[in-house]
């Protein structure tokens, strides 16, 4: 074996491993989906977020235009307070767009679903979203049929 | 030049866990000498040469070579001293990966910046002192013990060392590969104004070219002079290894219990 | 009784040994690596060695790996009507653990065990002695380019694996299954993180390379110079890197994917 043909050989072997880390980083992971400059980011307040995370996905009318950035919590209005980054080429939502959190299928992963309104102006990096629905907690609901059924039994029965 | 010894042992002793193999041991090396170091195997002859290349470091006494004293010095001070001594392994320990012109050019690569045709007129030099420049290209799986242990010459004497050391040269050689080894360590050792040493246990070769031997046994030296002295001398100790007598100061048997004891013994176990 | 102690207490001080003396080899060797940035033919020529002569056992091993996660995935996933998933299934499960840790277990059999044998005869023929009175350091010239080549070696290969048993899968669920191409893919791009998957894949891969490379050599150089020493050590390599980069990987997990 020369020295020629070994440095060949590892020549394509590095070239196949990068080849191998490309394919992983952009036709894998989400790497490609990241756009290079920043978004602008707008918030919203919600009650109750449960289930909701970082890296959850922004979407409007079922497309994926950005990211939950940042999740806390407002001591003095005891909401909780989402920022979201959204792609900055999506930069035409009106003013009075709302937000809700959703769930994808029955036991699917949170998400943020955006709806627009009908306001000339746009949102702008440090907007917050005014319309917001929460998440739909399953306890919650099944709570509320439960004593509502109860209720309803028991006015029936008088 | 000076004309003091070329390696100076003083007082050596050296053991490995509790088996002592040097008690004591002198020996001087001339410059432009041919020394022979002889002993039964597993007096540590090999251990000596270790010593001597500061491999292994003395528990007691000192080795002066060319007035340095190896065990204290630092790495870089002894790296710079092996690259002026060969060794000749017993095996000749070619690197395996490579082939006959790239193991004598080895060395050269390593320590000097000289260019690939002067290293190339180097390798062919000494591949031809030792007589084999028609097997540059092997690799030495492909050679016979003989040319590996040539072509390991021929890698000790690639950087003109000022000294060699051979490591039992002569096992295991048929006799026209001893005889071509012989004389090329004379040879050598004159045409280059080498120092050397050789440890082995064939008499008769070893004594041909040696201008001192000392021979060892039970850790100390004991006797040493020329050749003939030696073949001439009392010591019944010498006398039996030169002549190779099987039983003398060195006994045939392993030291054991009284054998008729020994055999009464058993018949009381069965 | 007291024999049994003094046995444990004998092993345990052997152990300790042992995990010194490749301690101070490990520094050693890192303390010969700048100096290997000048004579990178050295390292290339090992690269040669331990990572294009592992290709083929880690492409063989990756589509088949792919394969099967493609088909136990499926038929797990059919059930509850999620077969849209298998992409995330095949190429989480590839990139976050059998990527790195299959692709070790390879490596340790492949060119761990070669490299101790290596080292072992090399040192039982007397060639590294040899290099050492050649003024030649053996840990600098022979093992730290080794070390260096499978540390280099191992994400290549890591990534590789990964790469065509996701491939892997595809053929078997796209191909054989009839999973749609468009959510194989697009569920997989929308699952898998560049930053917390792939990444600590490479960390994983990279982690295994030192460790799996560090034991390699060390159980070489570290071998009893005859041919049942330089078996032994070959069987210990194997070994201890498979339990080595097992217990790593449960520790390496717990760090990067534990909440």
């Amino acid at each position: 074996m020369t020295t020629r043909a070994t440095e060949i050989w590892v020549g394509i072997f590095v070239a196949a491993g990068l080849a191998a880390l490309f394919m992983l980083a952009m036709k894998v992971s989400n790497l490609a989906s990241y756009s290079g400059d920043e978004g602008y980011e707008v918030s919203a307040r919600f009650e109750d977020v449960s289930g909701l995370k970082v890296r959850s996905p922004v979407t409007m009318s079922g497309v994926r235009i950005g990211r939950v950035k940042q999740i806390d919590f407002d001591d003095q209005a005891l909401q909780a307070v989402v920022v979201m980054e959204i792609e900055p080429h999506h930069n035409l939502l009106p003013k009075d767009t709302s937000a809700s959190i959703y769930t994808a299928g029955l036991l699917g992963e949170k998400y943020v679903g955006l709806e627009a309104g009908g306001d000339e102006q746009n949102l702008v990096q440090g907007d917050e979203i005014k319309l917001t629905q929460d998440s739909l907690v399953l306890e919650k609901l099944i709570g509320q049929f439960v004593s509502k059924f109860m209720t309803e039994a028991g006015s029936g029965d008088k | 030049m000076s004309d003091a010894p070329l390696v100076q042992i003083r007082n050596l002793s050296f053991s490995r866990g509790d088996r002592v193999i040097f008690d004591g041991v002198d020996i001087d090396i001339r410059r432009g000498s041919v020394t022979a170091i002889m002993g039964p195997s597993g007096t540590g002859k090999t251990t000596l040469l270790r010593l001597i290349g500061g491999q292994l470091k003395p528990d007691n006494g000192s080795v002066l070579l060319d007035g340095e004293e190896v065990q204290h010095l630092r790495r870089g001070a002894l790296y710079r001293l092996r690259k002026r001594m060969g060794v000749l392994f017993q095996n000749g320990a070619l690197l395996t990966d490579m082939n006959v012109f790239d193991n004598i050019a080895f060395p050269l690569r390593e320590h000097t910046g000289l260019s690939e045709a002067l290293i190339r007129s180097l390798v062919l030099m000494k591949l031809e002192a030792v007589g084999l420049r028609g097997a540059r290209d092997l690799m030495p799986s492909e050679l016979s013990g003989g040319m590996a242990r040539r072509v390991a010459l021929a890698r000790a004497i690639a950087m003109d060392p000022m000294m060699m050391m051979y490591d039992e040269p002569f096992t295991g050689q048929d006799p026209i590969s001893m005889g071509v080894l012989v004389r090329l360590i004379r040879t050598l050792n004159d045409a280059l104004g080498l120092t050397s040493i050789i440890v082995s246990h064939d008499i008769a070769e070893t004594c041909a070219i040696a201008d001192d031997v000392y021979l060892l046994s039970g850790g100390k030296v004991v006797a040493h002079g020329t050749a003939e002295a030696l073949g001439k001398s009392d010591s019944a100790w010498a006398q039996q290894f030169l002549n190779g007598e099987a039983d003398g100061p060195v006994a045939f048997h392993y030291p054991a219990a009284d054998y008729a004891e020994d055999l009464l013994q058993r018949e009381h176990n069965n | 009784m007291l024999d049994s102690l003094q046995l444990l207490g004998r092993k345990g001080l052997e152990f300790f040994q042992r995990l010194g003396r490749g301690h101070l080899l490990l520094l050693q060797v890192l303390a010969g690596l700048p100096g290997l940035f000048l004579r990178f033919g050295l390292v290339i020529k090992q690269i040669y060695a331990v990572g294009v002569l592992s290709l083929v056992i880690i492409v063989v091993s990756g589509v088949f790996v792919g394969m099967v996660l493609g088909l136990q995935g499926y038929n797990t996933l059919v059930d509850f009507g999620a077969e849209e998933s298998l992409g995330v299934v095949v190429a989480l499960s590839l990139v976050r653990e059998l990527g790195p840790v299959v692709t070790a277990l390879l490596f340790a059999g492949r060119a761990g065990s070669a490299l101790t044998a290596e080292i072992g005869l090399m040192k039982a023929t007397e060639q590294l002695s040899a290099m050492e009175m050649m003024a030649v350091d053996p840990v600098r010239r022979v093992l730290a380019p080794r070390f260096l080549a499978g540390f280099i070696s191992m994400p290549f290969l890591a990534a590789i694996f990964s790469a065509v048993g996701i491939l892997g899968g595809y053929f078997v669920g796209v191909g054989l299954l009839g999973v749609d191409d468009g959510a194989y893919w697009s569920q997989m791009q929308d699952k898998v993180d560049m930053y917390d998957d792939i990444n600590n894949g490479i960390i994983k891969s990279l982690v295994f390379g030192v460790v799996v490379s560090w034991i390699a050599i060390f159980e070489g150089n570290d071998a009893i110079p005859t041919s049942e020493g330089v078996s032994r050590a070959t069987t210990r390599t194997v070994v201890h890197s498979a339990l080595a980069v097992l217990g790593l990987d449960f520790i390496l997990t717990a760090l990067m994917f534990g909440e």
